[in-house]
């Protein structure tokens, strides 16, 4: 393989230069080494991420269980559906799972819109020249570093029905009457638990676009300030179209991570079927109710609906992104 | 003029008014975490937002504790190493991917940013086994295996953008003085490289310190546990009577090096995360 590299394209230096280590003999020693190089990480990343992965397919199609997964006998589709009796079974016809399905797209769509909104107003604050920039910075990192499950767990105090204070503040300023069960009542946990995650991860979103913001030229803005064209105006015309690339970047990372979403709402709501995310109800089948056959089943699932959500979203956004490029 | 002058401290006033704003939204839940800390326990379900006096009890009380302290320790090692093996082998990986030009580099290079989207539960039973097989599970060193799955592929990237980023002539240099690759890394990039090591090992440690799927379901007992299991599960009397004090001693504790860290490092932080997302 080296080798038909090395003669099909002897031109093609690796980190080009023009003289000496053009040489077939360093080239071919210089590839070689960068596969050694490789192997330690591909065979970590194999053996973490490869392997994993394909065994929890194969134990989707069985029924192994989490004290032994050695003996696991293959049974086919029988996790996914099944007729039997009369009546169909199994994941696909688990209407706990498809609620789980729902709130985990409606968490993530929710959380990562009110994210990029407010991250956006953050970074354009953030933008702006005032005295004690880089404090503020830094601070508005802070919840960023906080670990999801300390985060969680401060709202959760914050939140409680009884002795939060946020209900207290709310009651203080005659919005509500009686405390607000957030984490318990069943309409409004999903937003107490998006609250938390918006919280936590505007100042991801708010560097990333800052980053984007200050690689803007300057002269479009003084121009736009000579011609006196309103500050709104000029954002809408000017900043978004130019930072929409940044902007779905950083979509895309948060969206990642909120379609896998499992710490914040395990800590915050537990197993609630209100709040269960995919995640949760994988994790809740495999190990608290041992079922790895159905448990990676529905970890599958949750794969390839993530993977075709990511793939729709790329197509989607694939002129902005230069995917395909 | 005059009018002028007025709008434009209007301007200034409601500029600082929304950066207050920004700044009590983002630091107060932490603010009140450590205000409830150091609150006596007849005083806590009482709604203050100042502190009147300074109580350490509950934090005497959470770091007399045998297991908490061992989950600090727990979770510092786990972290420690993850953040050296993803930096060991991701500077190896880094110089193949950014420095020279092999056939299947892309695929390599597409094979980590598809690695990095992983949904981690969608390996959880696969691990699993693969820690068990190796008789590590219930212990930290299977939780250290199980990060790098998010720590080495963000690494590897991050570092391969840095690498691109130095200049040609460096290398040039050392190949004509006859320097075999390895040498080449050690003598001539890793001395460069050491402002962007430090912004990725810095983000790794953050990962891995605040994970908690993996160190949920691969530990079991008491000592083995890493801080956020820990704190998830310090657990009253009953389940309705948690131990506000204690916890958010103990969240305090966990959190302020994190939140040092990032002062600290504020500058390198920004700048790793954005080169692992805008410039990939």
């Amino acid at each position: 393989m080296t080798q038909s590299a090395t003669q099909g394209a002897p031109r093609e230096g690796g980190a080009a230069s023009t003289t000496g280590f053009r040489s077939t003999k360093v080239r071919r020693q210089r590839v070689r080494a960068a596969w050694i190089f490789l192997a330690p990480m591909l065979v970590t990343l194999v053996l973490v991420a490869g392997w994993p992965l394909l065994r929890t397919f194969y134990f989707s199609f069985t029924d192994a269980s989490l004290s032994d997964t050695g003996r696991a006998a293959l049974i086919g589709f029988e996790n996914y559906l099944v007729y039997d009796d009369g009546a169909w079974y199994g994941l696909l016809t688990d209407p706990v799972w498809w609620q789980s399905v729902w709130n985990t797209f409606y968490f993530s769509i929710v959380s990562v819109s009110l994210e990029v909104f407010f991250g956006i107003i953050v970074a354009l604050l953030l933008n702006a020249e005032f005295k004690g920039r880089m404090l503020v910075r830094a601070a508005v990192l802070i919840p960023w570093a906080i670990p999801t499950i300390v985060s969680a767990k401060m709202w959760a105090w914050m939140l409680n029905d009884q002795f939060g204070i946020i209900n207290h503040i709310l009651m203080g300023l005659g919005l509500i009457d009686t405390p607000l069960a957030w984490t318990a009542n069943a309409n409004l946990s999903m937003w107490a638990v998006i609250m938390v995650d918006v919280w936590k991860t505007i100042p991801f979103v708010a560097l990333l676009v800052l980053a984007g913001l200050q690689m803007l030229p300057k002269d479009c803005y003084e121009a736009a300030e000579v011609d006196g064209i309103s500050p709104i105006k000029v954002f809408f015309r000017v900043t978004l179209p130019l930072i929409t690339p940044t902007l779905l970047v950083a979509v895309i990372f948060r969206l990642l991570d909120a379609l896998r979403v499992f710490d914040v709402i395990y800590v915050l709501t537990s197993n609630s079927t209100n709040t269960m995310t995919m995640s949760i109800y994988a994790r809740q089948q495999l190990v608290e109710f041992q079922d790895v056959g159905y448990g990676s089943a529905a970890s599958t699932m949750l794969f390839f609906i993530i993977a075709l959500a990511v793939v729709i979203y790329l197509y989607l956004g694939r002129r902005q992104l230069g995917v395909g490029q | 003029m005059n009018q002028y002058q007025l709008m434009k401290l209007l301007k200034r006033v409601g500029l600082y008014a929304l950066i207050a704003v920004v700044l009590v939204y983002a630091v107060f839940p932490f603010y009140y975490a450590v205000i409830t800390s150091l609150k006596p326990s007849s005083d806590l379900f009482q709604v203050d937002f100042w502190l009147s006096s300074v109580n350490f009890n509950n934090y005497v009380q959470i770091l007399s504790q045998g297991s908490f302290l061992r989950a600090i320790m727990n979770s510092i090692i786990v972290a420690l190493s993850v953040v050296f093996i993803a930096l060991l082998l991701g500077i190896t990986a880094a110089y193949a991917l950014g420095r020279v030009r092999f056939r299947g580099r892309t695929t390599v290079l597409l094979t980590i940013l598809g690695v990095s989207m992983f949904p981690q539960v969608a390996v959880l039973s696969g691990l699993f086994e693969v820690i068990r097989t190796l008789n590590l599970y219930n212990n930290p060193a299977g939780l250290v295996l199980s990060y790098t799955i998010f720590t080495l592929p963000f690494t590897v990237w991050v570092l391969t953008t840095f690498m691109r980023q130095l200049p040609q002539e460096l290398e040039e240099a050392a190949i004509m003085d006859g320097a075999t690759p390895w040498v080449t890394i050690t003598r001539v990039f890793l001395p460069l490289m050491w402002p962007a090591m430090a912004t990725t090992g810095l983000l790794a440690f953050i990962a891995a310190w605040n994970e908690f799927l993996f160190a949920l379901t691969f530990t079991l007992t008491d000592d083995q546990r890493t801080v956020p299991v820990a704190i998830a599960l310090i657990s009253g009397g009953s389940q309705h009577e948690l131990p506000w004090g204690p916890i958010m001693a103990a969240s305090v504790t966990v959190t302020v090096p994190l939140v040092i860290l990032v002062m600290i490092f504020q500058r390198r932080i920004v700048s790793g995360l954005t080169a692992g997302a805008v410039k990939g």
